[in-house]
């Protein structure tokens, strides 16, 4: 077994794990350091579900070794809301237009909404379409989603300074 | 779902990562971006007994104008190429088809020297380094060497890289004067691999005829296709004389795309025909109103 010591700073907190080279930030997120709302739905890049931030980027955990995010910083769900507690802005919009029904895909999309808006605060009707592209949703049909992307949206714009 | 167990190594120079290479040639593959290469591996479809991580090599990482050649390092991200203002100025074909790459968080992980290297026929960049008349710089123990995109290549997934060497970097000759570039391709879904995708790129005399031209397909075979006689007809024309549903028929002669479960090799050849047309008048008409100026848009 190629096992390798790994240590990342996770949602603030510094984890260390020793890995094998094999398995995806993914599982050991979910399997070491019990992270689990990071969702694992296809294992291979199609459906979004895992996607995480990576030294502040949108990335999908499944398609990156653990042992790559070595000194990395590392945003899960679990590190999206304010640090006093609760949901972030992303997920309250999600919460009040309706953008989710099982939850499996929810923990992916609000990361990419979060990385979208960081990006690009007041997207256009097809940026919205375009950023959300990359996430799979069975459940909603996708327009409580783009409801909630665009209430995020006016919240950010309608908040001071 | 989990890869085959590997050793991992992850040089810091490419000096580091040749001499690797060349230790473990029998069973060793580099890792880029890993957005093609870790599912393959995941779903088993590929298994190696070494896997080189080009990631933390930072002297493949850069985007330089020198010369008339725009040099992009092999690991410079998709989303640090669709942010970069040099490429869209000196190479707006790159930029405009890296917005048609998988998804952004692809694009934040996913790197040219990858897509290149991967050599999927219905992917973006090996058609867009096809139309540019891109150089490939390989890199092995013994220095670099410069190979022509129509030779790099070689059929589906095969390049003329050899195993002991790396893409370090394209060499894409910078947009000058009167040019004029488009993209488009059909997919069933956003961000998916398109079924079939045309390119064109065209440059103007001063006398507004048609100087260079280049026309390419992807989706349409193990490695992205120049439509020759249809470039060469076009050459030495008005470019607003050019009947681009004649060209675009004459692109697609030669083509014979295969069937597979996504479309018919027939289907395929229709939307080719259909989008070599939209691209031939796009790119002339960019050209046209170019004027030589030196302002151009990302998109």
């Amino acid at each position: 077994m190629n096992e390798r010591d790994l240590t990342a700073t996770v949602n603030g907190v510094q984890r260390s794990a020793r890995v094998e080279a094999r398995l995806t930030l993914a599982d050991v997120l979910r399997d070491c350091w019990r992270l689990t709302g990071t969702h694992l739905g296809c294992e291979h890049g199609v459906c979004g579900a895992c996607t995480v931030m990576v030294d502040g980027l949108a990335v999908r955990s499944c398609l990156m070794l653990a042992i790559q995010a070595d000194g990395c910083e590392v945003t899960t769900i679990e590190g999206i809301g304010p640090e006093s507690g609760g949901l972030s802005l992303v997920q309250r919009m999600f919460q009040q237009e309706h953008g989710l029904q099982c939850g499996f895909c929810t923990p992916g999309l609000v990361i990419s909404v979060a990385a979208l808006l960081a990006d690009n605060p007041s997207p256009t009707d097809e940026e919205i379409l375009d950023g959300l592209s990359g996430n799979l949703c069975r459940c909603t049909g996708y327009q409580g989603i783009i409801h909630a992307v665009r209430a995020a949206a006016a919240a950010i714009a309608g908040e001071p300074g | 779902m989990k890869a085959a167990p590997f050793e991992y190594h992850a040089p810091a120079s490419v000096t580091e990562t040749l001499e690797l290479l060349g230790r473990y040639a029998d069973d060793v593959k580099v890792l880029a971006g890993g957005q093609s290469l870790i599912p393959m591996m995941a779903l088993r479809l590929a298994r190696f007994d070494h896997l080189v991580d080009l990631n933390r090599v930072p002297s493949l990482r850069y985007i330089r104008e020198q010369d008339g050649m725009l040099r992009i390092g092999a690991m410079t991200t998709q989303a640090c190429i669709a942010g970069s203002r040099s490429i869209a100025r000196a190479a707006p074909l790159i930029t405009r088809a890296t917005s048609l790459i998988g998804h952004f968080q692809i694009r934040n992980r996913g790197t040219i020297g990858g897509s290149l290297a991967h050599a999927d026929g219905a992917a973006e960049y090996p058609a867009a380094a096809l139309t540019l008349d891109a150089m490939f710089e390989v890199t092995s123990s013994n220095g670099a060497r410069l190979v022509p995109a129509g030779d790099f290549f070689v059929s589906a997934f095969t390049t003329a890289v050899q195993p002991n060497e790396i893409l370090s970097a394209v060499h894409i000759p910078a947009a000058d004067g009167r040019t004029g570039f488009a993209v488009e391709e059909m997919a069933r879904r956003r961000g998916d691999f398109a079924l079939v995708g045309a390119m064109c790129a065209v440059g103007l005399d001063a006398q507004r005829r048609v100087e260079r031209a280049a026309i390419t397909f992807f989706g349409v075979g193990g490695v992205p296709v120049r439509g020759h006689g249809a470039e060469q007809a076009i050459i030495g024309q008005a470019a607003a004389q050019v009947d681009g549903t004649e060209i675009g028929q004459l692109a697609v002669a030669d083509l014979d795309p295969a069937a597979d479960v996504h479309a018919s090799g027939r289907y395929r050849s229709r939307v080719a025909r259909a989008l070599a047309v939209q691209v031939v008048e796009r790119a002339l008409e960019e050209a046209v109103n170019e004027e030589g100026s030196q302002s151009r848009g990302s998109q």
